[in-house]
């Protein structure tokens, strides 16, 4: 045990406080240093470094509406569409704790992908902060499964409807599949089991998930340091500012300074948000879609479906995995391992990938065109934990990476953008005209699909390609 | 770290055999234990008994179908379509075998009984009476009607009537029977149904037994 420290009689009141507190649960201000007053940050953060606490405010608004809501929702298949009704129009303020959550929901995702795009574009993944990135995208699953059982509690049409479709995603694993399907409904169909497990899921077991894991992405990230725009590391360089002789030169305690500085972002972010929240709480359609204003009807499917707009990028490589794209990436399984046979490898290594290529052609297809659709929008998401070790760039920063890599990122996000187009687009033609019936939707999704892979899949090979510019010794830092 | 080890080396106590090997028996037991816990957890994820007895055959009178029109029921929860099929959508139907994936639904994942695996796809005796679960084997939409054959938003050109299902663009033809490279690997399901009499049928049973076919 510490020293017990006595303060001198004359003390001023708060100083006392300060010291009782002090002696009988110092955890408390170590804790506040190591994280607030004295965690160094770089002190180059850009526009992008926005995010992550925009992030942690969206978790708060949605844990303290999520309370509130809780009180009037009932989680019953015969009420619960009533009982959001009644909260929307009978009880007092809250639509407005409604839409604060709802929008919420999509805010989240907003403020989650620009997060993750940030640490694309600066390589804040690369080594030493591949598990402050893994816990992230743990996060970003959690948040996934969060958002989707939330959606189903309103209990309309697009809420039963895509819970319908998402628990058979389930059902397509080869042999356990409709058993799992099975455990997961509680019923034969979506019904009043499956909303009730749901509920239970959505207020409690994710969100207490998702604080541990945010818990322990803020954690991983104090002790790593964080990431900056240029992708040196503040640690290597000169030593001492202004506050502490052994903190990094280039780093700023995070508050005063960061605080002040997101303080910014929030009012900003906040702006937006509650624009939104009074004046276009279903934002055409996207945050709130129309047929979810009209109570689940197990016997018809509303003509239209698609999952709210965070997911159709996901949702349009699932619609896009049929037949032809199995063949497609037969094909593209064949000539990876026939081209491989004129590498400079050895032997050895040739045929085991020949051999697994021959796997995998055979797995593609002994196994439904289904159950690749999930796979492939599984990948898509799983594929993001390896991105420390897919990129193999000598430098981490988009800044300092050839001009042309800029490009490469830049395609990969017109992929993405596509994809979340023609995910909440119909299947089908994509223009009404005979000449260009070709021209569907599934067929357009598939070539973005894979344009989706290649950029991870093939980055082990891309990203060493070209002269990379040098990088700076120190941050690059101009006063204002 | 107090000051009072200051300078004392330490030395760990040696291994005891026997309370180790006593340890990691408690600890096995504890695990083991656990994992007989987790179990009554788990198997409340099934569905309950009300659920399970909740699958009763369903008792239809068609006598109002008129011809080209179509009925829905719920049977254990999912929409059952009963379409009474007139001269032209029979006919649609050679003209479709080789366009669909599946022409004699030879298909088991989603089994349905041996009087359905044909062209079809009804009773022999009642070619026009089709039953089918109105739900697409890809990822569980009902399908929408689109019996109008002729050019249409998000149909070939060729269309000549059956369902589409808005989810992912599956079609299907006037049997139930998926087209080829379509999201959905399998033909609508035939239930288990039998006539009573001309205008009457069980829905969830035949001379066979009840319940999902196996």
């Amino acid at each position: 045990m510490a020293e017990f420290k006595e303060i001198s009689p004359d003390a001023s009141m708060g100083a006392k406080l300060h010291n009782w507190f002090d002696n009988r649960f110092p955890t408390m201000f170590d804790a506040y240093r190591k994280h607030m007053s004295e965690y160094y940050a770089p002190k180059n953060f850009n526009f992008w470094y926005f995010f992550g606490s925009l992030a942690l405010l969206v978790l708060v608004i949605q844990i303290v509406t999520g309370i509130f809501l809780t009180m009037n929702y009932k989680p019953d298949a015969e009420t619960a569409f009533a009982s959001v009704e009644f909260i929307m129009r009978e009880v007092p303020g809250g639509w407005f704790i409604r839409y604060m959550h709802s929008t919420g929901a999509s805010a989240f995702f907003i403020v989650v992908y620009l997060h993750m795009f940030r640490g694309l574009l600066y390589g804040s993944y690369r080594k030493p902060r591949e598990l402050v990135w893994i816990f992230g995208c743990i996060i970003f699953l959690a948040l996934m499964a969060e958002a989707f059982m939330g959606y189903l509690l309103p209990w309309g049409q697009m809420s039963y409807w895509g819970a319908q479709v998402i628990v058979n995603l389930f059902s397509a694993v080869p042999f356990i599949g409709p058993d799992l399907a099975l455990l997961i409904r509680g019923d034969y169909v979506v019904g009043d089991a499956t909303l009730n497990r749901f509920f239970s899921f959505h207020v409690i077991a994710v969100p207490l998930v998702l604080v541990g894991l945010v818990v322990a992405h803020l954690l991983a990230l104090h002790d790593v340091g964080s990431n900056n725009p240029d992708g040196v590391e503040i640690k290597e360089g000169p030593k001492g500012n202004r506050w502490s002789p052994d903190a990094p030169a280039d780093g700023i305690p995070f508050h005063p300074y960061y605080t002040v500085h997101d303080i910014v972002g929030i009012g900003v972010f906040l702006m937006i948000y509650f624009a939104v929240v009074f004046f276009a709480p279903e934002l055409g359609g996207y945050f709130i879609e129309y047929n979810n204003f009209i109570p689940a009807d197990p016997l018809v499917t509303p003509a239209h479906i698609a999952p709210v707009w965070y997911f159709t990028a996901f949702y349009s490589m699932l619609r896009a995995t049929t037949d032809p794209m199995v063949t497609a990436l037969v094909v593209i399984i064949a000539l990876a391992a026939v081209l491989n046979f004129f590498s400079r490898r050895s032997l050895a290594s040739k045929i085991g990938v020949a051999v697994a290529a021959i796997i995998g052609v055979f797995l593609l297809k002994t196994f439904d065109a289904k159950f690749w659709g999930v796979v492939v929008m599984g990948g898509a998401v799983v594929i993001l934990f390896f991105l420390p070790w897919l990129d193999r760039s000598p430098v981490k920063s988009i800044r300092y990476r050839p001009g042309w890599h800029k490009v490469v990122y830049g395609l990969f996000v017109v992929c993405f953008i596509l994809l979340m187009i023609l995910g909440a687009a119909s299947p089908g033609p994509l223009f009404n005209k005979s000449s260009l019936e070709w021209l569907t939707n599934e067929r357009v999704a598939m070539v973005l699909t894979l344009g989706y892979l290649a950029f991870f899949l093939l980055m082990p090979w891309w990203s060493q390609l070209g002269t990379p510019k040098p990088e700076p010794d120190r941050i690059t830092f101009k006063k204002h | 770290m107090n000051d009072n080890t200051a300078g004392r080396a330490f030395t760990p106590a040696p291994i005891d055999g026997s309370k180790r090997a006593w340890l990691i028996t408690t600890s096995v037991a504890g695990a083991a234990g656990t994992v007989a816990l987790a179990a009554p957890f788990a198997v409340s994820f099934a569905p309950s008994e009300k659920a399970r007895a909740a699958g009763a055959p369903v008792e239809v009178d068609i006598s109002d179908l008129g011809e080209g029109q179509k009925m829905t029921v719920a049977w254990r929860g999912k929409p059952v379509w009963i379409l009474r099929r007139n001269e032209r959508m029979l006919e649609t139907l050679p003209k479709t075998d080789a366009l669909v994936a599946d022409p004699d639904s030879k298909r088991t994942a989603f089994p349905i009984p041996d009087y359905a695996k044909n062209e079809w796809r009804a009773r022999e005796d009642r070619k026009d009476i089709l039953v089918l679960i109105g739900i697409c084997t890809h990822l569980g939409c009902s399908p929408t009607d689109k019996f109008k054959p002729g050019p249409q938003p998000s149909l070939p050109d060729n269309w000549l009537g059956g369902w589409f299902c808005a989810c992912h663009g599956s079609t299907f033809d006037f049997s139930g029977r998926v087209f080829k490279d379509k999201p959905a690997p399998d033909n609508l399901q035939v239930p288990r149904y039998m006539f009573i009499s001309e205008n009457k049928l069980w829905i969830g049973k035949d001379e066979d037994g009840e319940g999902d076919v196996v």
